[in-house]
């Protein structure tokens, strides 16, 4: 059933799809981002669950005049809640080539004597320093995998902030990253926080090997 | 004589219209040159279609004479160009005006500069704290007194005082009224940046710009800055992200109801929690919160005058229009998306932004008890929801630098929603003179005058 792009069934697999193609794409140098839902085709498999076909308009967070399409499937399961949904896609055309700025991070982080620790990125104006854009945009792909991990039909997240980072040194070629992020639920409005612990390398992508919801402490 | 300061007048009347060229005569001279020779008015005619100077007397190049005067309008730079010009040429000449904008502002009263009309030094493309909006809405105020009134609404949980600004222009005439509120969640700070940026961009072009113009012949404009105020300093004190007000429930063990749950329209029903935890939590009943009681009580004493209701938010980049409690469309649904689409593609037109259009339910999610639904409830034909920008890249901690493209292409929208309403409740064929392009008129036909006699 062809679904009208702009409502909420359609968006949220949407946001959902983009998030998943930046857990596998996005990297300390590059972030993507959704533009646009062009195309929504939902249907129904009884007993089994909901799949969605998706035509998107990507953007590059770093330069907001490139943008690619991006066909994705996705599949909601029925009813299992401890199943993550099954998300496929393809890129039409080159995403922007991030290597240089991904290696001259690693060599940044690498080459550091004290472990990088940082908080609250952006700052509450919105402000995020340039050599803190990288840490934002690992935390950007890294959160990918917890959204997709944790999307149902009901829910769209977003990350809506960093509140705290911390290197964790390894002694083999990866970076270690420990995060607490602030996940935004758009249906509950809730503001989640997370954590998840990062392996990122610059030719072996992003990886979350941990995670967890962490309790939302009531301030004051 | 006379036809010398009419053409002074005339100039004088050009410079306050903002919608002719700003034109500057600070340093600009008046020469008077009478030429002997054949060759010094071949000259004369050179310099002044090389330099393209200002002829004042005669007309035109061809009608420049020996033996006939010559008043010449050579603009500043050009001053110390034409002089040496004339001195290698062994042309003499006299200063007439040393200084055109000098005569100019002793002819025509000075219109009061931009910067007088709105609190000198605040900058509308950074985010200001409780206290700062506080001082900006007096000194609004107080500077655009004849325009803009300070009113009190109401009080918040934590006893802070609600104003809302009234922009109304003085007239016999029995106006409508347009109701615009921002900052009913705290951490949406896009939003009292909006409504500032709002009453700003009014105040500095309401004279120049035919549309503001003409919809505050008919319409006055009641702007709330921030409705919740006890949330927003929260948000720049403790917490960010927060989002409700600050009600106290369960003993203090629990703080906030959401306030665009709150209103009395089928509240309660859908899309909200009844825990205090939940941040749709929607309060112990009804307008149960002071600050919506408080919102709620003006607009329905003044509800048969209020024809437009906007309610600013983030993020999403969404124009949503009723209902969030059931997908059954409103009664001028047809026109009330009509009217958004026209808004989207306005605001898409400054710097490409798209935004969706359509009723809450379908596009966003349920939800009850919404400060929107209510107004449309009782009777307020057009009622929107903005949700500014971004769609998540930033969500609630939208960069400063984004504040003014943000402002500048929602104030599009929003202008075509209030024209489209003074447009329909106020129908009107006539075209308005403005006063200086009545005055330009007068003054040229002066002038012919005095020519032709």
């Amino acid at each position: 059933m062809e679904l009208p792009p702009s409502h909420s069934p359609a968006t949220r697999a949407a946001a959902l799809a983009a998030a998943f193609v930046c857990y596998r794409r996005g990297s300390p140098g590059r972030g993507l981002a959704l533009r646009a839902v062009r195309r929504a085709v939902r249907q129904g498999i009884d007993g089994v669950g909901t799949k969605y076909h998706l035509e998107l308009l990507l953007e590059d967070i770093l330069d907001k005049d490139r943008t690619v399409n991006c066909t994705a499937e996705v599949f909601y399961h029925l009813g299992n809640k401890t199943t993550a949904p099954d998300v496929q896609f393809t890129i039409e055309g080159e995403l922007k080539n991030a290597d240089e700025a991904d290696d001259i991070f690693y060599k940044r982080i690498k080459s550091l004597e004290k472990e990088l620790v940082a908080e609250n990125i952006p700052d509450s104006h919105g402000n995020v320093s340039p050599e803190m854009e990288p840490v934002r945009l690992l935390a950007w792909a890294a959160s990918g995998y917890v959204v997709w991990q944790n999307s149902t039909e009901n829910t769209k997240f977003q990350l809506a902030q960093i509140k705290h980072v911390k290197q964790v040194k390894r002694s083999d070629e990866y970076l270690e990253f420990d995060y607490t992020i602030l996940l935004h639920e758009m249906v509950s409005q809730e503001i989640i926080p997370w954590q998840m612990t990062v392996l990122w390398h610059p030719r072996h992508g992003v990886q979350v090997t941990q995670d967890s919801q962490k309790p939302k402490h009531t301030s004051e | 004589m006379w036809l010398f300061l009419g053409i002074i007048f005339s100039l004088g009347m050009l410079i306050p219209g903002k919608h002719s060229l700003k034109l500057q005569y600070d340093g600009d001279q008046v020469f008077h040159v009478v030429p002997e020779t054949f060759q010094q008015v071949q000259h004369l005619q050179h310099l002044c279609s090389t330099l393209l100077l200002d002829l004042w007397k005669p007309q035109l190049s061809e009608d420049i004479w020996a033996g006939e005067d010559l008043h010449i309008r050579v603009p500043a730079p050009l001053v110390q160009e034409v002089k040496d010009s004339l001195d290698q040429h062994m042309i003499s000449y006299k200063v007439l005006i040393p200084d055109v904008q000098e005569l100019v502002d002793q002819r025509v009263p000075k219109e009061r500069s931009s910067h007088r009309q709105v609190p000198e030094g605040y900058v509308y493309t950074q985010y200001h704290p409780m206290e700062e909006i506080y001082q900006w809405m007096t000194q609004i105020q107080e500077s655009n007194s004849e325009l803009v009134t300070q009113h009190y609404l109401g009080t918040t949980v934590e006893n802070r005082t609600m104003y809302y600004l009234q922009i109304s222009q003085p007239s016999d005439k029995a106006k409508k009224i347009i109701w615009m509120d921002c900052g009913i969640h705290a951490r949406e700070w896009i939003s009292p940046a909006f409504c500032q940026w709002f009453v700003k961009e009014i105040l500095q072009n309401y004279k120049s710009d035919p549309k503001i113009s003409r919809f505050l012949q008919n319409l006055d404009l009641y702007v709330l800055p921030v409705l919740n105020i006890d949330g927003y300093i929260y948000s720049w004190e403790k917490d960010r992200l927060w989002r409700k007000n600050r009600s106290p429930h369960m003993n203090g063990t629990c703080y906030g109801t959401d306030l665009n749950r709150n209103f009395n329209s089928s509240w309660g029903s859908i899309g909200v929690s009844y825990n205090c935890s939940s941040e749709i939590f929607c309060g112990s009943g009804p307008e149960s919160e002071p600050e919506t009681r408080a919102v709620a009580q003006l607009i329905e004493k003044k509800k048969s005058d209020i024809l437009c209701y906007l309610t600013i938010h983030s993020y999403g980049q969404y124009i949503l229009t009723p209902y969030g409690s059931t997908t059954e469309p409103p009664s001028n649904s047809e026109e009330l998306m009509d009217v958004a689409k026209k808004a989207a593609a306005a605001l898409q037109g400054k710097y490409g932004t798209s935004y969706k259009v359509g009723s809450t339910s379908l596009i966003l999610y349920s939800n009850s008890g919404s400060s929107r639904d209510w107004a449309h409830t009782i009777g307020i034909p057009f009622s929107y929801t903005f949700e500014l920008r971004d769609q998540g890249t930033h969500g609630f901690i939208l960069p400063p630098e984004q504040i003014q493209p943000t402002c500048e292409e929602t104030m599009l929208a929003v202008t075509t929603i209030i024209d489209y309403v003074d447009q329909k409740y106020f129908p009107d064929g006539a075209v308005m003179l403005t006063s200086s392009s009545l005055g330009l008129s007068l003054c040229l036909s002066v002038v012919l005058i005095w020519t032709l006699s």
